[in-house]
Parts: C-alpha cells; sequence; structure tokens
C-alpha cells in the first residue's frame, strides 16, 4: 500500500496510505489534508489541487500533459519547476514514499 | 457562548460551509444535516465520469470519510427539514427532530423541473442526485435501443456525449429553443458544439418540444411525441430540462424569494441569522453588478466561502468572477465572466470549430464581459486572472493574431 506524504505550508507532514486506484489529489482528500481544495473534483478544470513535487520525484512521476501544463499556468501560488496539479497523477507503487509540498493559496 | 451554527444541504455549498467555518476558526457547534442517504459527493462527475463507469463512488467523496467527525461536525443524512421557527430559531425535521441555531445556512440546492405531463413511465428520468445517476447508469445497462435526450443544456449535452462514446446506441436530443445551450452559452460556442455531436452522429430536434410519451403494456416509453406531431422511438429517456431552486423552506418562512432564496453580497437572507448559498439562491454578484441565480460548482463554493468568513467575523463579500466548465467528447468548454444581455461583438480567437480556439464577448459599452475556449484552458485560467482584475481588452487588440493574453498579466 503506497504511502504519501503532504507537507502543509504550516511544515506539518501528514501520511496517508493509499489503497486502490486513486490519484495524489484523491488520496489528500481521503486523508483529510487541508489546502488541496480540488473543486472540480478531478476534471483538470480548476487548478486548485496544486502541489510542489518532492525533487527526488519529479522524474518518477509521468510528465504533465498539455491540458495540465495550461491548468499550471493560472494557479494562485508561485509556479515552480516541479509544480503539479495532484488530480493528474495516479498514486501507483512506485510512488510509494512520495512528498509533495502543498502551497499556501490554491485562489 | 459559542453560536451554534446548522447547515441545511449538503452538496457543494453545504460541505464548503460547514469546512470554511472550522478553517476560519468557529469552534461552537456545527450540524450539517443532507437529505440523501449518500455521503456528500461531486456532482460534476455524475453524467461524465461516474456515467462511463469510470469514476467509483468513494471517488466522488467531497471530503474524506472521517472528515466530520474529525472536525467536530454533526453530520446527519437521510433528514429533510419541514419548517423553520424563526422567532425561536429552530428548525423542525422530517424525523420529529428539533434543532436550534444561532446561525442557519440554507444550501438546499435546486431540483429537476418536473414534467407538466402524463405520470412519467418507468424508463424517463432526470439526474440530479447521485441516486439519480445510479438508476440511469443501470438503466443503460438494462436496455438496448435508440435513447431520447430531451433538453440542450450541459448536463443533457454530457449524457448525450458520454453515452454516445460507451454505448453506441442511437441518441437523439430534443430541444425547445432553435440553438443548443440558449442560457448558457453563445450562439457561436453552441454552434460549434452542435457540429461535434453532429459529426459523432447524435440526432438533433431543434426548435420542437417534447409533449408526451407512447407506452408499452409494461409501462415504459416506447417513443417520444414531440410539438410537431412526430415521434421518436426510445428505450430510455432522460429529461435534462433545467433546475427549479429549493426556496420553499424559505418562503415558508417568510424569506423574500424571487426565483431563488435571495441573498445579498454577504449571502445573508433578509434574516440577519439567516444565510444562504448555493444553487438555491438569487444573489447579487458584484461582476454582474446584479440579482442572478447561477447554477454551477464555484458560486457554491464561494458563496459558502464567504457566508464562512462573515459568520466569523470578516467583512468578506461575494465578488468572484463566475466560471465554469464541460467536457464534451474531446473538447473541454470553459466560460469565464457572463454573457452580456446584448452584446457589441464576438471576436474569434484561433479555430474554436476545429477544437481549439475562443469566443470574447463584449457588452455594449465595449468592455470585456466573457470569455469562452474550446481546449485551451491556458488562455481561461488567464482570463479568469484578467476579469477577476477587473482589466479588459480592446476587440481590436484580440482580433490581432499576434495577440497573446500573457501580455497584459
Amino acid at each position: 500500500m503506497p504511502k504519501i506524504f503532504f507537507v502543509t505550508p504550516d511544515n506539518k507532514t501528514t501520511e496517508v496510505d493509499v489503497s486502490g486506484p486513486m490519484t495524489v489529489m484523491q488520496a489528500a482528500i481521503q486523508g483529510d489534508i487541508r489546502g488541496i481544495e480540488a473543486e472540480c473534483g478531478g476534471a483538470c478544470a480548476c487548478a486548485t489541487c496544486h502541489v510542489y513535487v518532492d525533487e527526488a520525484f519529479v522524474d518518477r512521476l509521468p510528465p504533465a500533459q498539455e491540458d495540465e501544463e495550461d491548468m499550471l499556468e493560472g494557479v494562485a501560488a508561485e509556479r515552480l519547476p516541479n509544480s503539479r496539479l495532484s488530480c493528474q497523477i495516479p498514486v501507483t507503487d512506485a510512488l510509494d514514499g512520495l512528498r509533495v509540498r502543498i502551497p499556501d493559496r490554491q485562489f | 457562548m459559542e453560536r451554534a451554527i446548522v447547515a441545511i444541504g449538503a452538496s457543494h455549498a453545504g460541505v464548503q460551509f460547514v469546512a470554511s467555518l472550522r478553517e476560519q476558526g468557529h469552534t461552537g457547534q456545527i450540524t450539517l444535516v443532507s437529505d440523501e442517504p449518500d455521503f456528500p459527493y461531486h456532482k460534476p462527475p455524475l453524467s461524465k465520469a461516474f456515467m462511463k463507469g469510470t469514476a467509483s463512488v468513494e471517488s466522488l467523496n467531497l471530503r474524506g470519510p472521517h472528515f466530520f467527525q474529525s472536525a467536530g461536525i454533526d453530520f446527519r443524512r437521510g433528514l429533510s427539514a419541514i419548517g423553520i421557527d424563526r422567532a425561536a430559531r429552530q428548525v423542525r425535521f422530517s424525523d420529529g427532530s428539533i434543532l436550534s441555531y444561532d446561525v442557519l445556512m440554507l444550501a438546499t440546492g435546486a431540483r429537476p423541473r418536473v414534467w407538466a405531463g402524463q405520470a412519467l413511465p418507468h424508463n424517463v428520468s432526470a439526474l440530479r442526485s447521485l441516486n439519480d445517476a445510479r438508476r440511469l447508469h443501470n438503466a443503460v445497462a438494462d436496455t438496448v435501443g435508440p435513447i431520447v435526450v430531451v433538453g440542450g443544456g450541459y448536463v443533457s449535452l454530457e449524457l448525450a456525449a458520454t453515452w454516445c462514446m460507451t454505448t453506441g446506441r442511437d441518441i437523439t436530443i430534443v430541444n425547445s429553443a432553435s440553438r443548443l445551450l440558449a442560457r448558457s452559452a453563445s450562439p457561436e460556442l453552441a454552434a460549434v458544439v452542435e457540429n461535434r455531436f453532429r459529426a459523432h452522429g447524435v440526432g438533433m430536434r431543434m426548435g420542437v418540444q417534447a409533449r408526451q410519451f407512447t407506452i408499452d403494456a409494461s409501462g415504459n416509453a416506447r417513443g417520444v411525441v414531440l410539438s410537431d406531431g412526430t415521434e421518436i422511438p426510445a428505450s430510455l429517456v432522460v429529461l435534462g430540462t433545467g433546475v427549479l431552486p429549493n426556496q420553499e423552506l424559505a418562503l415558508a418562512a417568510g424569506l423574500p424569494c424571487d426565483g431563488g432564496i435571495l441573498v445579498d453580497e454577504q449571502c445573508r437572507t433578509a434574516d440577519r441569522a439567516i444565510f444562504a448559498a448555493g444553487d438555491c439562491t438569487r444573489h447579487f454578484n458584484g461582476y454582474a453588478g446584479r440579482q442572478i441565480r447561477l447554477e454551477c460548482v464555484q458560486n457554491a463554493h464561494d458563496q459558502a466561502r464567504v457566508a464562512a468568513a462573515v459568520i466569523c467575523g470578516q467583512d468578506a463579500r461575494y465578488h468572484q468572477v463566475p466560471w465554469f466548465w464541460s467536457d464534451q467528447f474531446d473538447m473541454k468548454f470553459q466560460t469565464v465572466g457572463l454573457l452580456p444581455d446584448t452584446r457589441s461583438l464576438c471576436v474569434t480567437r484561433g479555430t474554436p470549430r476545429d477544437g481549439k480556439g475562443a469566443y470574447y464577448h463584449y457588452d455594449m459599452a465595449g468592455k470585456l464581459a466573457a470569455i469562452e475556449t474550446v481546449n485551451m484552458p491556458a488562455e481561461h485560467m488567464l482570463g479568469r486572472k484578467l476579469l477577476s482584475a477587473g482589466m479588459s481588452v480592446s476587440a481590436d487588440r484580440v482580433a490581432d493574431p499576434a495577440f497573446n493574453i500573457r501580455q497584459l498579466l
């Protein structure tokens, strides 16, 4: 069962155990992680599930598709090279231990 | 003593409201009441991913399964509010229980317009709730033959597109207006949509109304009779003929309603102890500069946040620029702003008809009022920033092929 670590802006880390197929965004919702709003429910239409992916994992993620790249232009917090929309990252065993930082705002 | 807050309705607005109250620091009692049996869920996927079968019920959850418990929110489901006693500040529920409130939130949503004709045959229904979606999903699996979708709004179109892709069945859209999306999109965008549906082989009957159903011995509709006298065969019919705001509870309590519960910029009703948010409200919209009713997720979330902030002592106001999206076939439609009732100009960017482009709509004063995009999410997001900042850009400039919205921000 892969574990995902969410680091909130106050530097608190929360671990979420993922069972079953879901995205990093859904793992955050299941784990009551604050700061992942995901208003559109994962349709890549709102850019409110923005996260910064730990450098060690950036290359292990499937690259962002064009829609996600586009929506990242509209994130509220600063866009960084490791910015991703968590609704577009499916959790796989290969991502066990993934650490993502949550930006200070989503709107 | 901390105020006791009761919220009625646990869809996007109600759930966002109680979550925001805790985020804003409210530590008093919060009770959230839902008249549905299900855990609160995202509505937009019901006509798309859920209907396709690619999204589980759990994946629709608006919050994690332990959210309400860990946030100290008393969540009660399967319970309808049947009356508000404003003098006593109490709400009475269907099981005889009574809840006292210091602050009440009405997030009662909307319901499908009732079919005015005969009693509905078994295989005719509308889509609003998860329960409706489950039934429809099963009905598609259990039937063969043509599907008729009555209505040309976003939910109807999303369902038609989903079934066109997943079932291969004959699908016909019956639309009483002379074009699709008559209430929610420009004629230009509607033409793009219609084109795409026709290209996928979806039948269109425009400018005619569904009048009645021909019914077989088992009580199922086998045809839909239209206002021009023709009949189209059907093994399953969906009514996507719009929704009505659930304002009766407020109305019975003497709160002013007019096609929605009337609220001000702070989401307050005429009673200072009672707020309302989401599809059930007709609200003063700072962007529109008038009272409007919006049926969209953005409005539900944003109004809920404003109400929570106001209750927690902030001077918050609802001034957000409306936005929404729809996915149909390989097209992502996104709209930001409000289409003006009368407009001066529509400037086309790119080639929306070929699947990528945008329409910029201008009001009579020459100000940019809305941007509709087709498969241009970046343009949409930047458009949101532009309109939120109260900025405009001249039609001449947008019409220049070298125009890039990024230059403005």
